[in-house]
């Protein structure tokens, strides 16, 4: 008989519910998000048999008495207040076999709400490793609901599972239900294990030992620095090959379209405007999905919850708590994941601060533009040991940015953002082995999301540049060489224009139009700066070669005498750069998380003011 | 055997360090936060166990229900507990 199941999934964080649903769902989930709140809706699709089912996986939560936002989202799909009043087919409640003694009167909850319910226990394994024996068939029976156990990270019950999923409409609902108040449903639960625990557990030895190290005053603190190291490590450099090959292929790739296709207006757009625009998102992938990889990894194994451990202290200091570093961390990579990732912080207002500052963290978009503007401007000259004062530079550029964020979300959460926080409390799970396809399934996802989101919006930026840059069409007399063309060309389009227009606000910072210009375009998206200047600069070439970009910003023009930028105006752009919203996407993902145009025009506008005043600062200091 | 000292008295969640070893006596009422503690565990009569403080006044661990919690010492103070141990009692 086909037939056609809602089934939702709840259990408490840590339970195993993530590594669950993608071992189920695989990589046909979806995401998107509950009307009216920022809360990620993922549901995955599954076929057994003649049955469609559809699976939702709802927040974790420890109670259906919500205090946070994707906690109400929990229970208000349970109780069937979302969705058009329609209750899922079934509850399948996640509980970790470890931990019953926490997350049974949670259940007790859920089968107050009186839908056939299924409970599945995860880490069946780490039960019988660490001594521990229960009696499923007197639980069972004691709860009224079938029972199924499993070991999610290594696929074990699974498909036991997934038959079970079709009777859903044959799951009992629970009767003799303790109701009522929050001690007696865990005398409930006490009770209940003391009937049915064959064998207590024994507690984790190895996370004990474990735990020695990495929560240990100072060897804790060695081991977190270990951890950032390994992460940025990871991010720029095992992410660069990747991405060189990347943009290599699109620049071959534009330049084919160039040479293939008959000269003309649509070539151009394709090959400087489509291609170049995709290439500036697809750049990126490689190192979001490691990003992405290295915290889904240290998320499952367990030891995030310990970072977070670690670092609250620091955080405290800024009003924010211990998850909010691994947005911040996210960030360092590209905001635009790092502030999807803000979604795992319960506070509303926390999680408000931390989009507030994310953008301040060194995004990767940056790093050519202060490789550039370094290179430029900056002397290679060695100052002590393996330490020059470009290396010294870029790394200055890099904890600017970090301290800023954090000082900035200290000044939020005394001011504007002042008020009530939610309780910090943070489960320390034990150690597990992470399932590495649930990671990689995890990972797939966000990157699909990356693309999505910030792809759209870059993309659609390098078109509109390249019109800025393109229109209005000069005709050029037949005598001009190509490079004067160019400069003819871009001197009376749109983006100069643009950029004059902006000289009375950025003149004072020593950018001159054609600065102004590569402005506009990393508005985009940061990066495209540098490919925004080499076209305005297109025209410089000495004898046919192109002498660099860095050289030309520093080498007189032929017609002025001065070189386009100084020393001055190049630190004032480096700052500029560390506290600037230049990042569409950013500004787009801001909208969609904190539901309207409130706090991205605030960002856009406090950032600004805070860039263009360090920029003069700095200015005036290096003139 | 287990023994309440009387000198200990009115102790809270945040004196763990001093006690290690402790008895929820009642979770303050009346906030989110205070509901929110006894839906983690904190009922009367729970046993909890001190595990370790970060330096500085930061979060504490511990132990409760075979799971492992941390609680910042604002938190921490809303459970009011009764010792039933005295210093050394850990292994």
């Amino acid at each position: 008989m086909s037939q056609e199941l809602h089934l939702a999934l709840v259990g408490s964080p840590n339970a195993g519910k993530t590594t669950l649903f993608n071992a189920l769902t695989g990589l046909s989930a979806k995401t998107g998000n509950f009307p009216g709140v920022t809360v990620d809706r993922r549901r995955g699709f599954l076929q057994v048999g003649d049955s469609k089912i559809t699976l939702s996986d709802l927040p974790g939560s420890y109670s259906l008495h919500a205090i946070s936002e994707d906690e109400a989202v929990t229970s208000k799909v349970l109780k069937g207040e979302m969705d058009g009043g329609k209750q899922p087919d079934g509850i399948v409640f996640v509980a970790d076999a470890t931990t019953l003694e926490r997350s049974l009167p949670m259940l007790a909850d859920v089968l107050q709400i009186g839908r056939p319910t299924l409970l599945v226990l995860t880490m069946i394994d780490e039960l019988k490793a660490r001594g521990g024996d229960l009696d499923l068939f007197k639980l069972q029976s004691a709860l009224g609901i079938p029972i199924v156990g499993v070991v999610g990270n290594k696929g074990l019950g699974i498909n036991d599972l997934r038959s079970k999923l079709t009777e859903a409409n044959k799951w009992a609902i629970a009767q003799n239900v303790p109701p009522g108040d929050t001690h007696s449903r865990f005398r409930w639960a006490d009770e209940l294990l003391k009937k049915v625990t064959r064998h207590p557990l024994s507690e984790s030895q190895l996370t004990r030992r474990i735990d020695r190290v990495l929560l240990h005053p100072v060897l804790g603190l060695i081991v977190f620095a270990a951890f950032l190291a390994v992460f940025f490590q990871a991010i720029f450099s095992w992410a660069a090959p990747a991405m060189d090959f990347f943009s290599g292929w699109m620049d071959i790739t534009a330049d084919w379209v160039i040479e293939t296709l008959p000269a003309g207006m649509m070539t151009n757009l394709l090959a400087d405007g489509i291609i170049r625009g995709v290439g500036a998102v697809i750049v990126f992938v490689p190192q979001i999905a490691l990003l992405f990889g290295i915290i889904f990894m240290f998320e499952a194994s367990g030891y995030m919850a310990r970072a977070a451990f670690v670092i609250d202290r620091v955080m405290g200091w800024a009003g924010l708590e211990g998850r909010c570093f691994i947005s911040l961390l996210s960030s360092y990579a590209c905001a635009v994941p790092g502030i999807m990732a803000t979604r795992s912080i319960p506070s509303p207002r926390d999680r408000l601060a931390t989009i507030l500052v994310a953008p301040f963290a060194t995004c990767s978009a940056r790093l050519p533009v202060y490789a550039l503007l370094i290179s430029a401007f900056i002397p290679s000259t060695t100052v002590w040991g393996p330490f020059t004062y470009q290396g010294l530079t870029l790394m200055g550029l890099y904890l600017l940015g970090g301290i800023s964020a954090v000082l900035f979300a200290g000044i939020f959460k005394r001011g504007i953002l002042k008020g009530a926080s939610l309780p910090f409390y943070l489960e320390l799970p034990p150690y597990r082995f992470p399932s590495f396809r649930s990671v990689a399934i995890q990972v797939f996802r966000r990157v699909k999301v990356f693309l999505k989101d910030a792809g759209s919006v870059i993309l659609a930026g390098s078109v509109v540049l390249w019109f800025l840059l393109n229109f209005p069409q000069h005709h050029s007399p037949d005598d001009f060489t190509p490079a004067q063309a160019h400069r003819a060309q871009i001197e009376q389009s749109y983006a100069a224009d643009l950029g004059h227009a902006m000289e009375p606000v950025f003149g004072p910072l020593g950018f001159d139009w054609r600065v102004n210009v590569g402005l506009i375009g990393s508005f985009a998206a940061r990066e495209l700066m540098v490919s925004t200047l080499a076209e305005v600069y297109a025209y410089e070439e000495i004898d046919g070669e192109f002498p660099g970009l860095g050289a030309i910003l520093t080498t007189p023009d032929p017609e002025t005498g001065e070189p386009p930028m100084t020393f001055a105006s190049g630190i004032a752009l480096l700052l500029f750069f560390v506290y600037a919203l230049l990042c569409l996407s950013t500004v787009a993902v801001a909208k969609r998380e904190t539901g309207g145009w409130k706090w991205p025009i605030f960002m856009i506008s406090y950032m600004g003011a805070i860039a263009w005043v360090a920029a003069f600062i700095g200015y005036t200091l290096a003139s | 055997m287990p023994f309440l000292n009387p000198s200990l008295q009115n102790l809270t969640l945040a004196d763990l360090p001093q006690v290690l070893l402790a008895q929820v006596v009642e979770v303050e009422g009346g906030c989110d936060i205070c509901e929110r503690l006894k839906e983690l565990g904190f009922t009367p009569g729970t046993e909890v166990r001190f595990e370790r403080q970060a330096p500085f006044g930061g979060p504490l661990i511990l132990t409760l229900r075979g799971y492992q919690l941390a609680l910042r010492p604002e938190e921490a103070r809303r459970v009011k507990i009764k010792s039933i141990s005295s210093l050394g009692d850990i292994g």
